[in-house]
């Protein structure tokens, strides 16, 4: 039994805390249950500690973290379900089924809670874009996420994409699934009412995914990692889809106790879940599970295969869950049932093959691991940046970092996904945010995913604070207040003291910026060993931030609207290069401090921008983020068709002014006669405020740094993504 | 006026179909199982978009066989206006009520938004609000647009005005770089002989609401609308 839990991925010590549970050796059963929902990805056993620090509530919010996704009230009896996973490592071992089957699984946790999923986004890194293994996983991730979500009729309308060579064999695929539902039809993810079946409905149970939690995602890569692909699980977006209608059916029926999806750890997991929120035990015959092949009870217990639900259901209401199913064509079979106490007892033709008490299957052990701050900081952030020669085209520096893989324009990406379907999207990808309308009401949300890691590695409190302002300032940008969010936190291995003390900074500043802010946490999820070859990846928190508009009319989008509009710039620009897109794409640098960033003022521009656009003053609004103010201007340009004419700052230094990536900014239109009154809403709240020009024409010009026509600028940024996957680039 | 949106399992656009002719348009509208198959009640049936059975084997291939799909024939063969939509068109090519076949889009990519499409034959009872010539704005939503058939009935269509809708530019020029998936002519939609049944790739659903970019599918909606009302 030794060699088996090291090879399952547990610790001596695990082992011992599981031989004092039971009182006993386990079997090969048990150990292989514990050791998946002990694993890092199934039990959070490192990060639960700095997680708790996270402010979760608001009057508005009706579920936090612990269930299968966060849920807040938006009015009207309606409510949003929302959460973000990783699915890294399946991704980076076979991108297409990996990508697919993370679609698959936080579609799973959204529907699970009763709601409709209405949106997927997908914020994906990857590594150098001259490497072929890059292009194979960038097809094949896009293709995948494609596949998979059109199948479901969810629309892709979001996400970001970044490319830095720290991803080169550890690609992030994180995504995020939003749901739409009535208030009163949330259910949760637990077991009640002694007596009551436990069902199991949709896809039959094979050998994909075995063990995809604990030897997957919970262990750094190395030349073995390919070796894991039949760990990887395969997609059957078909059945999702049934599985969505006829599990929202149920629902709407009322004829469900609780709903579980059968995600990571499979049948352990949504058996020992449900049965540990609802303080019960549960009994379960594991031969009536429906199998695809010949498979042991240690198989179908560890077993990830997809598209797989776990409904509690009354005894008089069973034969209506049955015939509901069956309508819709999918397995359903009664494989238990729920019972006193807090055993997990699995039975295989009548013989006992495990019997563990739910609870410490789903509560598992808290590291508090050692935490070291990294040589690499004072190095990196102490970076001599006067002795940096800069170019003086700035057209030409312009046009490389729209035509680099970062900043360009994301079409080739975002028109391989159905972003239309439902026609909620009313305003579609491009943008800072997208927009769904909530038919029915006059509300809509706005959805941003953000997560610049750059900032986070050369300093990962004040970074992660920026990736939570970001994301708020978007969604500000669309129109909307943001409400809420949740995160994905990619890092990489936990055992390792300099990697966890960038996570527990990191968590730090999610926490502290979230708390300023007065947005709430409501789900989350944590991805560790992002590594490969010994080297981890850029610390990664990707936010995604949840917005309401409260008259949909009121949305905006970033590009100039019509020409002869005031351009005008609420916040100030610093000479800050430090972490930018220009230092890195110009020089090939990764160096210095992450822009400041003074969260009161933060809040100030955001309160600002949101009220003029409530009160209709403002015509477009984009915020100035990546690539600095130039990089922002050209996009609202390119979005809208229209240029502008520009007289800024003569005295400031063209490098900082354009490129700076200074934070708590938005570049807005307005017209002339409600000039006065934005001027006021700014100066109340101490938000700088410059009138930087006018809209017209067809070409951006800023004093006489940058001329450029429209065309050019679109053709730069337009031809960057083709000419990559081309293979046809060099930096 | 009464549809009938056919669901079949896998089926996902038959909600925002729902949606436009019920509250956009105003009509009166159902939905049609799969297993259903008396379809005689309806004036007329909508075929929609989506993956039907996953689309694992040839698109629509295997929604051909649901019991629907019988009634169905049955229906168009009497004269009943039928319209199918993307996954909707792909299976009135399976079930051989349009003449053709689809291929993989030529970029191998899924591609989803919006297209020109010109107006070639307005004198049909799914365009005849629409002008000759007029140039429309709905999006596309598929992997497997690229429509093929033989010389013989490419020639066939032609000639008796069946090409009813093809990709063009703003202007309305029918050019290569207009055509997003490579299909033949760049045929977007087809008549069958009796004109009561279109298959397109576009979807009309999707450009029926100023808010949501364009109201150009209007024109296909309010056409059999028309049409209808007329025969009527």
């Amino acid at each position: 039994m030794t060699e088996l839990y090291q090879e399952l991925g547990l610790t001596e010590d695990e082992y011992r805390d599981i031989i004092r549970i039971l009182g006993r050796e386990p079997n090969k059963v048990e150990l292989g249950m514990y050791s998946l929902m002990w694993s890092e990805h199934c039990s959070y056993k490192s990060s639960k500690m700095a997680l708790s620090q996270l402010p979760t509530r608001a009057s508005y919010v009706l579920q936090g973290p612990g269930e299968n996704a966060g849920i807040i009230d938006i009015g009207g009896g309606l409510a949003v379900a929302f959460k973000m996973e990783s699915h890294n490592h399946p991704s980076a071992v076979e991108p297409y089924q990996g990508a697919a089957t993370g679609i698959g699984g936080i579609v799973r946790d959204i529907f699970t809670m009763g709601a409709r999923p209405i949106a997927c986004l997908d914020p994906l890194r990857f590594g150098d874009p001259d490497k072929a293994r890059t292009r194979y996983l960038l097809s094949g991730v896009v293709a995948g996420i494609a596949g998979y979500g059109n199948c479901l009729g969810i629309p892709t309308v979001g996400g970001d994409i970044y490319f830095d060579q720290c991803y080169d064999e550890n690609p992030l695929v994180n995504v995020m699934c939003v749901g739409l539902m009535s208030k009163e039809a949330i259910i949760r993810g637990q077991a009640r009412g002694v007596g009551n079946a436990v069902v199991l409905i949709g896809n039959r149970t094979g050998r994909d995914g075995i063990g995809g939690a604990s030897i997957l995602a919970s262990q750094e890569f190395d030349e073995t990692s390919q070796e894991k692909r039949p760990s990887v699980q395969v997609g059957d977006p078909f059945t999702e889809k049934l599985l969505i209608e006829a599990c929202l059916e149920l629902l709407e029926k009322d004829l469900l106790v609780g709903l579980q999806d059968l995600g990571a750890a499979g049948i352990s997991c949504a058996c020992s879940e449900t049965a540990a929120r609802g303080n019960v035990g549960m009994q379960v015959n594991l031969e009536r599970v429906p199998l695809r092949e010949e498979m042991e009870p240690f198989e179908i217990m560890i077993s990830e295969s997809q598209e797989r639900m776990l409904a509690v259901v009354e005894p008089d209401k069973l034969e209506e869950v049955l015939e509901i199913c069956k309508r819709w064509g999918l397995n359903v079979v009664i494989i238990g049932e729920v019972t006193e106490g807090d055993l997990l007892e699995i039975d295989w033709y009548g013989e006992k093959v495990a019997e563990v008490p739910a609870s410490t299957l789903a509560s598992g052990p808290v590291y508090d691991r050692p935490a070291e701050r990294p040589d690499y900081i004072d190095e990196v952030q102490s970076y001599d940046m006067d002795k940096l020669e800069h170019p003086e085209d700035y057209n030409q520096v312009l046009l490389d970092l729209v035509g680099g893989p970062n900043l360009c324009d994301k079409r080739w990406v975002y028109e391989q996904y159905d972003h239309m379907i439902q026609l909620n999207t009313v305003v579609y990808p491009g943008s800072d945010a997208a927009v769904l309308r909530v038919k029915g009401t006059s509300k809509a949300l706005a959805i941003s995913c953000d997560g610049n890691s750059r900032y986070v590695y050369l300093d990962p409190y004040l970074g992660t604070q920026i990736v939570v302002a970001e994301a708020a300032r978007n969604v500000v940008a669309a129109g909307g207040v943001p409400m809420a969010m949740t995160n994905c936190l990619n890092f990489g291995s936990p055992e390792r003291s300099d990697i966890f003390w960038q996570f527990r900074e990191a968590v730090r500043g999610l926490a502290d910026a979230a708390r300023f802010m007065e947005i709430p946490v409501v789900s989350g999820n944590v991805s560790f060993y992002n590594e490969s070859y010994g080297e981890a990846i850029y610390p990664t928190p990707v936010v995604g931030m949840v917005g309401l508009i409260g008259n949909m009319a009121n949305r905006l989008t970033i590009g100039f609207p019509e020409e002869g509009l005031a351009v005008v710039m609420l916040g100030e620009t610093k000479e800050e290069l430090g972490g930018s897109e220009y230092l890195k794409r110009v020089h090939g640098l990764v160096a210095g401090k992450p822009p400041s960033l003074d969260l009161r003022m933060e809040k100030n521009v955001q309160a600002t921008c949101i009220e003029a656009i409530r009160l209709g003053l403002i015509k477009s609004a984009h915020d100035c983020s990546e690539g600095g103010a130039a990089v922002a201007l050209l996009e609202c340009c390119c979005a809208g068709g229209v240029g502008a004419s520009l007289e800024v700052d003569e005295g400031a230094s063209p490098i900082y002014w354009l490129f700076s990536e200074s934070q708590s900014r938005f570049v807005v239109t307005i017209e002339d006669k409600d000039l006065p009154f934005l001027e006021e809403l700014a100066v109340k709240r101490d938000v700088p405020y410059t009138v930087l020009g006018r809209t017209t024409g067809g070409r951006l010009k800023i004093n006489d740094w940058i001329d450029l026509a429209i065309e050019d600028m679109n053709g730069s940024r337009e031809e960057a993504l083709d000419k990559i996957l081309a293979g046809g680039t060099k930096d | 006026m009464r549809f009938g949106v056919v669901i079949f399992p896998g089926s996902n656009c038959e909600v925002d179909c729902y949606h436009v002719i019920d509250r956009v348009l105003g009509m009166d509208v159902e939905y049609i199982w799969h297993q259903d198959t008396d379809v005689s009640s309806y004036d007329c049936l909508v075929l929609p978009g989506g993956f039907s059975y996953g689309d694992y084997l040839r698109c629509g291939a295997i929604a051909r066989f649901s019991p629907v799909m019988e009634a169905v024939k049955e229906y168009a063969q009497g004269g009943g206006l039928v319209i199918g939509i993307c996954n909707g068109f792909q299976i009135l090519l399976e079930a051989g009520l349009l003449p053709g076949a689809m291929l993989q889009n030529t970029s191998l990519h899924f591609i989803c938004r919006f297209v020109d499409l010109k107006v070639e034959n307005a004198a049909t009872p799914w365009t005849n609000r629409g002008e000759q010539g007029q140039v429309l704005s709905i999006p596309i939503n598929h992997y497997e647009g690229n429509y093929v058939a033989d010389k013989a009935t490419h020639r066939k269509l032609v000639e008796e005005g069946r090409v009813i809708l093809r990709y063009c530019d703003q202007k309305g020029e029918v050019t290569a770089k207009a055509n997003p998936n490579g299909a033949l002519d760049n045929i977007a939609g087809i008549c069958n002989e009796g004109f009561n049944v279109f298959g397109l790739m576009p979807h009309p659903e999707r450009a029926a609401e100023n808010i949501l970019g364009s109201t150009d599918g209007l024109v296909i909606w309010e056409s059999v609308m028309a049409h209808f009302e007329e025969k009527r």
